[in-house]
């Protein structure tokens, strides 16, 4: 019961400063402040996979996303003079923000009611959390990646490398 | 180990930070803060898919992620050489002034 008591705390307590780090991130006017309240959002959900037995997921997290991602935004951030947006007060939004905003709400219920109405349906598959615990994370997920995902996972390894030639040509100067 | 937490508090937790994410695309008009916005969201639907492929006793959730990270990973480096080009070429990346494609 000690266990389930702190599986409890430990998830309470990071949801809900992913939460509060995601709300930060849209309001504050600094980018630079965004980008950090977004790697503190990110650490927590990393936590969140931990919590859900997913240590290869958590660590990939943590290098790729909080790691490469935000070090590639924050640098280009850096890069293009970080211009505070202009004092205008958050309060006053344009009609098209205030219909965005609607329209989010009902995203948001629809979410609620979708996640709500039948919480994960379907069968259970093989990988129970024993077996992974007797596999290993990383090695029956590189199981799945080579046998029965491996058309996508070349896929993925061509998408890559257009990104790459992308960003390449893009940043070209032009002779 | 023994998940006490029900996968629906995950599943809200996830969608609180998508609906978030997308409130900041709406309403933001710096274009790096969107596209950090864009990575909230994704971040949040790879919290579902986690939840779901931990609760089914199934990896295929986990695979799933793995290619979302490429995607965003591929994204963040052509978004970023994008915006750079933007702000050589027209001195702003607020995404209201540039409006080169609009009609």
């Amino acid at each position: 019961m000690a266990g389930s008591a702190f599986y409890w705390s430990v998830f309470i307590i990071t949801a809900l400063t992913a939460i509060f780090a995601a709300v930060m991130v849209i309001t504050r006017r600094n980018p630079i402040h965004s980008a950090m309240f977004l790697v503190l959002n990110f650490l927590c959900i990393a936590v969140l996979y931990l919590l859900l037995n997913s240590q290869f997921i958590a660590i990939v997290q943590v290098m790729i996303y909080a790691g490469a991602i935000m070090m590639l935004v924050i640098f280009v951030i850096m890069l293009l003079s970080v211009e505070e947006e202009e004092r205008q007060r958050m309060m006053r939004f344009s009609p098209a923000q205030v219909m965005g905003l609607v329209l989010v709400l009902i995203l948001f219920a629809q979410l609620i009611y979708g996640v709500a109405v039948a919480v994960l349906p379907g069968d259970l598959g093989e990988f129970s959390p024993e077996r992974i615990a007797q596999l290993g994370d990383i090695k029956a997920v590189a199981g799945l990646l080579f046998t029965k995902f491996l058309l996508p996972f070349e896929v993925a390894s061509i998408l890559l490398l257009v990104g790459i030639i992308g960003a390449v040509i893009l940043s070209k100067k032009e002779r | 180990m023994l998940s006490s937490v029900p996968p629906i508090y995950f599943l809200i937790v996830s969608a609180v930070i998508f609906a978030i994410g997308a409130v900041g695309v709406l309403i933001r008009r710096n274009a790096i803060v969107i596209f950090m916005c864009i990575e909230m969201m994704l971040s949040a639907v790879n919290l579902t898919l986690i939840t779901a492929s931990h609760h089914l006793n199934s990896l295929d959730g986990v695979v799933m992620v793995f290619f979302v990270m490429t995607v965003a990973a591929a994204e963040a480096a052509v978004g970023l050489a994008i915006f750079v080009l933007l702000f050589r070429g027209r001195g702003t990346i607020k995404v209201d002034e540039i409006n080169l494609l609009k009609w």
